[in-house]
C-alpha cells in the first residue's frame, strides 16, 4: 500500500479534512478576512494611483484598471501556496494532525487532498474579497468578472498543489524560504502583474509561460476583468489542468513516502 | 487479573512471520502472536524493541516488509481503511487537535468516521462525562493538563465505539492520580468486551491490566504467557535483594548451589521459587548483610532476566 506509483487512495471523506479547515477558519473569520480586504487597497493606492500618475497607461488602459485584476491574480496565488505550505506544514509537523486524521477510515491521500481542496477554498475566498475591492473602484467589468471567482479555485488547486510538493519534501519550516524567494516572489514581479511581458526579450517571455503558473493566472484573471478571453486561453487553462494534476499526484506520493513508513 | 480469554473463540489479530525492516535496520523480526477477543493483551519491551512498529502495521501506519497480520481476518496491506473504522487508537504522543476545544476535539474526529452529527454530540458527552472532563468541554487544549490530555485522548479513541483499542504507552509521564484514572477507565471498556492491546515500561500496568503478554527485544518475541505465570515459571516466588554485595556472593553460592543468584552494580538478588526462610534466616544469621529485602517476585524481574540490564538509549 506504500508503493510511490500506487493509484491514489481517495475517497468522499477528503471533504472531512476541508471541513476542519474550514471550521478552524470560521472561528477567526473576523480576524482572517481584514488583511486581504486591506492590502489590495495599498496597492491600488501605492501602485495604481501614485505609479499610475505616471505611468498613465497600459495597452491603452489606466494603469491602475491594469493592475486591478493581477492584484486579484496575486491573492489567489499567495493564500494558497500559504496555506498548503507554512499551515500544512504546522498541521503536519507540529500539531500532528496529519496522524491524527489517518487513524481513522481516512487515508493520508484523502489528508491532502482535502489540504489540497481547502488551500483552493482560501485562494477562492481571498481572491473574492480583492475582487469586491476592485469592483467598488469601478475598474472591471460586470458581469463577465464574476467568473474570476470560479477561476480561482482553479487556480487556487494549481498553486496548492505545487505548495503541497513543497510540504511534502522540504526538512523544516524554515526551507519555506527558498520557493518563497526564488519562486513565488520572482512570479509577483515578472508574470505581467505590474507590468506587460513583451517588454521582456523574448526567452525570458518563453521562460515564464513555460515555467512560472501565475503567467497564465494572470492572462486568464485580466481578461476576464475587461469582459473578454486571451487569445491562449484554453492553452493557459489546459497547461494550469496539466500542472495541477501532476502536481497534486507528486504531493500525494511524497506525502505518502514521508509519513507512512 | 482474570483470565478472560477463551481459546476457542477466533482470534481477533493473527501475526504469521510478520517482519518489517527500515533500510538495513530490523525492526520486527520474523514475530507471530494471536490475540483474542476480549483480553487485553500486552507488548512489553525497552527502547527500539519494535512495539511501536508492531502497534502501526496494525492499523496500517506502517506497511509490512513480510508475512501475515490480518485483523478482524482482513489483511491490513488491503484493508487499512475498513480495519481503522473498527479500532480505537490512542498514541503515545499528545495529537489533540489545537484548533479546537474539548467537545469539538471529539465532533472533528467522529466525522472522519462519519458518525452523524446527533449521534457524536450524544457520544461525545457521555464519552466526556465518562472521563471526568465534561467541565471542561468548551476549553481550548492548550489549558488541559497532561493528565486531562491524555484522558481526552482515550476518550477520543472510543468516539466510533472500537471493537479494538490500541494504547501506546497510556500512562507514561502520569502522576499515580491520573494513573489510576487512565486504568479504572481502560479496565471498564475490557468489561464491556473492548479487546485491548498496550504497549508499556510499566511492569505494574501490564500486571494490572493485562491477561496476556508477550516481552520483545531487538524485533523479537522472547517470552508469551500471563503475568502470573511468566512470573512462576521464570524467577519464582520471592526475591532477597542484599546490598552492599561485597563477598557474600560466594559464601552464598556455597551454601545454597541451586539457587539463582545475580549481582548488579554491588547489589545482590536472591531468586526463591518458593517462599523459603531457611535462606533468610542463613543470612541474616551469617552474613549479617547492611541491608537485606525480602520482596515478592514481579513483572519486573521477568523484564529484567529476558532483556538485560544494559541501558537502551
Amino acid at each position: 500500500m506504500n508503493s510511490f506509483w500506487m493509484k491514489p487512495d481517495l475517497s468522499w471523506r477528503m471533504w472531512t479534512v476541508w471541513q476542519r479547515d474550514r471550521d478552524v477558519y470560521w472561528k477567526t473569520f473576523k480576524v482572517n478576512f481584514l488583511p486581504p480586504l486591506l492590502e489590495p487597497i495599498l496597492y491600488l493606492f501605492a501602485l495604481g494611483f501614485g505609479l499610475g500618475a505616471f505611468v498613465k497607461e497600459i495597452q491603452g488602459i489606466p494603469y491602475v484598471q491594469y493592475i486591478a485584476p493581477a492584484l486579484v491574480a496575486i491573492s489567489m496565488m499567495y493564500n494558497a501556496f500559504f496555506e498548503c505550505t507554512y499551515s500544512s506544514f504546522v498541521r503536519m509537523y507540529y500539531q500532528k494532525t496529519f496522524d491524527a486524521i489517518i487513524a481513522t477510515p481516512v487515508s493520508l491521500d484523502d489528508v491532502v487532498m482535502g489540504e489540497i481542496l481547502w488551500g483552493a477554498t482560501k485562494a477562492l475566498i481571498n481572491a473574492t474579497i480583492v475582487l469586491a475591492v476592485v469592483m467598488a473602484f469601478r475598474l472591471v467589468t460586470l458581469p463577465h468578472a464574476l467568473l474570476i471567482i470560479p477561476f480561482s479555485f482553479l487556480a487556487g488547486l494549481l498553486f496548492s498543489a505545487i505548495a503541497m510538493f513543497f510540504t511534502a519534501v522540504v526538512p523544516s519550516i524554515d526551507s519555506f524560504n527558498y520557493p518563497f524567494y526564488l519562486f513565488i516572489t520572482p512570479m509577483f514581479l515578472f508574470s505581467g502583474t505590474f507590468f506587460p511581458m513583451d517588454v521582456l526579450p523574448p526567452i525570458l517571455q518563453k521562460f515564464a509561460w513555460a515555467t512560472l503558473p501565475l503567467t497564465h493566472v494572470v492572462s486568464v484573471t485580466r481578461a476576464l476583468a475587461m469582459g473578454t478571453w486571451p487569445a491562449q486561453g484554453w492553452a493557459s487553462l489546459l497547461w494550469m489542468g496539466g500542472v495541477t494534476v501532476l502536481m497534486t499526484y507528486l504531493s500525494l506520493a511524497l506525502m505518502r513516502r514521508r509519513l507512512i513508513v | 487479573m482474570s483470565s478472560t480469554s477463551t481459546p476457542q473463540k477466533e482470534p481477533i489479530i493473527v501475526a504469521r512471520d510478520l517482519y518489517k525492516t527500515y533500510g538495513d535496520l530490523v525492526a520486527v523480526d520474523h514475530i507471530d502472536f494471536k490475540i483474542y477477543p476480549g483480553e487485553c493483551f500486552g507488548f512489553l519491551g525497552p527502547h527500539g524493541a519494535g512495539k511501536t512498529t508492531t502497534m502501526k502495521m496494525i492499523y496500517g501506519f506502517s506497511p509490512i516488509t513480510s508475512g501475515h497480520l490480518t485483523v478482524f481476518g482482513l489483511p491490513v496491506q488491503s484493508h487499512s481503511r475498513q480495519i481503522r473504522a473498527r479500532l480505537g487508537i490512542c498514541p503515545q504522543e499528545d495529537n489533540l487537535d489545537p484548533d479546537f476545544t474539548v467537545l469539538e476535539n471529539l465532533l472533528v474526529y467522529a466525522r472522519y468516521f462519519g458518525i452523524p452529527k446527533s449521534v457524536a454530540l450524544d457520544r461525545a458527552l457521555q464519552l466526556l462525562d465518562f472521563f471526568d472532563l465534561l467541565h471542561k468541554k468548551d476549553q481550548i487544549i492548550r489549558t488541559l493538563s497532561g493528565g486531562m490530555k491524555r484522558r481526552l485522548l482515550l476518550a477520543r479513541a472510543m468516539i466510533n465505539h472500537p471493537e479494538v483499542l490500541i494504547l501506546d504507552e497510556p500512562t507514561t509521564g502520569l502522576d499515580p492520580q491520573a494513573r489510576h484514572a487512565i486504568w479504572d477507565r481502560i479496565l471498564s471498556f475490557k468489561e464491556q468486551g473492548v479487546t485491548i492491546l498496550l504497549t508499556t515500561h510499566y511492569m505494574e500496568e501490564a500486571e494490572r491490566l493485562c491477561d496476556r503478554l508477550v516481552i520483545m527485544d531487538h524485533g523479537r518475541i522472547l517470552v508469551e504467557g500471563r503475568p502470573q505465570q511468566l512470573i512462576h515459571d521464570l524467577v519464582g516466588h520471592e526475591v532477597i535483594e542484599i546490598y552492599p554485595a561485597n563477598g557474600f556472593v560466594d559464601r552464598i553460592r556455597e551454601r545454597f548451589p541451586d539457587l539463582e543468584v545475580e549481582t548488579y552494580h554491588n547489589r545482590l538478588e536472591i531468586f526463591l521459587r518458593e517462599s523459603d526462610t531457611e535462606v533468610t534466616e542463613y543470612i541474616l544469621e551469617h552474613l549479617q548483610p547492611p541491608s537485606l529485602y525480602v520482596r515478592r517476585a514481579t513483572l519486573e524481574d521477568v523484564f529484567f532476566k529476558m532483556t538485560g540490564r544494559q541501558l537502551r538509549d
